[in-house]
């Protein structure tokens, strides 16, 4: 097992990708306390706007106690200003949280998918657990099996997918990532986020052979 | 000293003290009740103690080892984190209740979830972090719906099927795990507790003999006989 930090407690593992006007956001579904798994049904992918999703993989203590601080911050912030969030003031939010307990940190890795509200640009981001923000313009991965993602995403992601082949490469990537990790796994939960519209994949990764079904596709078309 | 209390969020009776250092609270109302258990984390004995929770389509079942009478004897030392569970499982009971007091009407399980969260991940940043672990079942009458939720002492809240802290809970999760139905009755309910007591029993090299259990329903909470494990006198 990796070293024994705090971050890999509870297991899990997001991943976020680019496509050609879309992004996609993708979870794993265990919670458990080291090698004791306790819960197969933890989402640790929020909606936060219309378009605008975040990943907190990490203690799970903070993923709680984070999405909740950041939506108390979002509301405060939509209701002064107006208007939508844009996913680039989610990041610099989320970096304003982060630091502000500098010395104490929350321990999770955020991660970032969304449209610009007005643009409909496709925006990824990921901060490490003080807010330190890298916004690649490929993907980004955080988690127990950030490593085993990297790989994955590495040799799958090509640039300006459609929707079908960027749900099928995420999808893919994170499953056969997880594989590979006994701290995260047991299903997972696809967000494929549109211009026009929003799509969520419950994904079955259970027992093996645990490859994202073809004819989930299908949902997509109809 | 270690307690493995038990609480029950109720109004209008005076506090009970059971023979086993069990603190009971009177009624919370005859529709919602709520059922708060706590076992001391962090200190090298929290795992020697054991909690269990199940789930059911319309009741929960809770049950915890009765032995700290025994322990109060045997490790009197450590005494700072005892308190700890009393403390907060008084903590959240009576804020409960003053919460109903105040606006006339009650906290469902879920929000009495929130709040308890709420209350540990605030404290788990201070210089004394409550070091609790614990189960929160409850019936909402209005979603007509029981509910379990884990709560670990860093305040990870997930609501859960089943659940069993300690050491003994690793003995009893693979026999809820294959035995486990939502939809059974409180006898067969209550005869799957004693399966995971049994094997508690048998495996444990802690003498854990009698469990308090608990059901709680849309009729409120209902006492059920206490579990001797077999071969164990009463």
């Amino acid at each position: 097992m990796k070293s024994k930090s705090i971050l890999n407690y509870n297991g899990g593992c997001v991943v976020a990708m680019k496509g050609k006007n879309c992004v996609a956001i993708a979870c794993d579904l265990r919670f458990g306390v080291q090698a004791q798994t306790i819960s197969t049904d933890f989402k640790r992918v929020f909606e936060l706007g219309p378009q605008l999703y975040i990943g907190l993989p990490g203690l799970a203590t903070d993923t709680q106690t984070v999405l909740q601080r950041l939506q108390f911050r979002i509301k405060m912030y939509e209701m002064r200003e107006g208007r939508r969030l844009k996913p680039h003031t989610l990041m610099a939010m989320m970096q304003n949280l982060l630091y502000e307990r500098r010395f104490g940190p929350y321990f999770v890795e955020p991660v970032i998918a969304g449209l610009d509200p007005n643009t409909k640009e496709p925006y990824i981001c990921a901060l490490d657990l003080i807010g330190c923000a890298c916004e690649p313009a490929d993907f980004v991965v955080s988690g127990t099996c950030s490593e085993s993602l990297y790989g994955m995403c590495e040799t799958t992601w090509r640039e300006d997918m459609e929707p079908e082949d960027l749900f099928e490469c995420i999808s893919q990537s994170l499953v056969n990532a997880f594989d590979r990790d006994a701290l995260s796994g047991w299903g997972a939960v696809v967000h494929i986020i549109l211009s026009h519209l929003k799509i969520c994949y419950p994904e079955c990764g259970l027992g093996g052979g645990s490859s994202g079904d073809p004819s989930i596709l299908n949902i997509f078309h109809s | 000293m270690k307690f493995n209390t038990i609480f029950s969020c109720r109004v209008n009776v005076s506090v009970v003290y059971s023979p086993a250092s069990h603190r009971e609270f009177g009624h919370y109302s005859p529709s919602l009740s709520f059922h708060l258990s706590c076992t001391p984390s962090r200190a090298a004995d929290m795992d020697l103690q054991c909690l269990i929770g199940m789930k059911f389509n319309d009741f929960v079942l809770m049950a915890t080892d009765m032995s700290q009478l025994q322990r109060i004897m045997v490790q009197k030392s450590v005494a700072g984190e005892a308190g700890d569970t009393t403390q907060f499982a008084e903590y959240i009971a009576k804020n409960i209740q003053l919460y109903k007091m105040r606006n006339g009407y009650e906290l469902s399980p879920s929000a009495a979830v929130h709040f308890t969260r709420h209350t540990l991940a605030t404290h788990l940043r201070s210089r004394e972090p409550y070091t609790v672990n614990l189960l929160m079942g409850g019936y909402d009458p209005k979603t007509e719906a029981a509910e379990l939720f884990y709560m670990d002492f860093l305040g990870a809240s997930v609501p859960v099927n089943f659940y069993g802290f300690g050491y003994g809970g690793m003995f009893t999760l693979s026999i809820t795990d294959r035995e486990y139905r939502p939809d059974m009755t409180e006898d067969e309910a209550y005869e799957l507790m004693k399966k995971c007591i049994s094997e508690v029993k048998r495996r444990f090299i802690v003498n854990l003999p009698k469990f308090r259990v608990r059901l709680i329903s849309k009729d409120g909470l209902k006492d059920l006989p206490v579990i001797v494990a077999e071969g164990e006198a009463a």
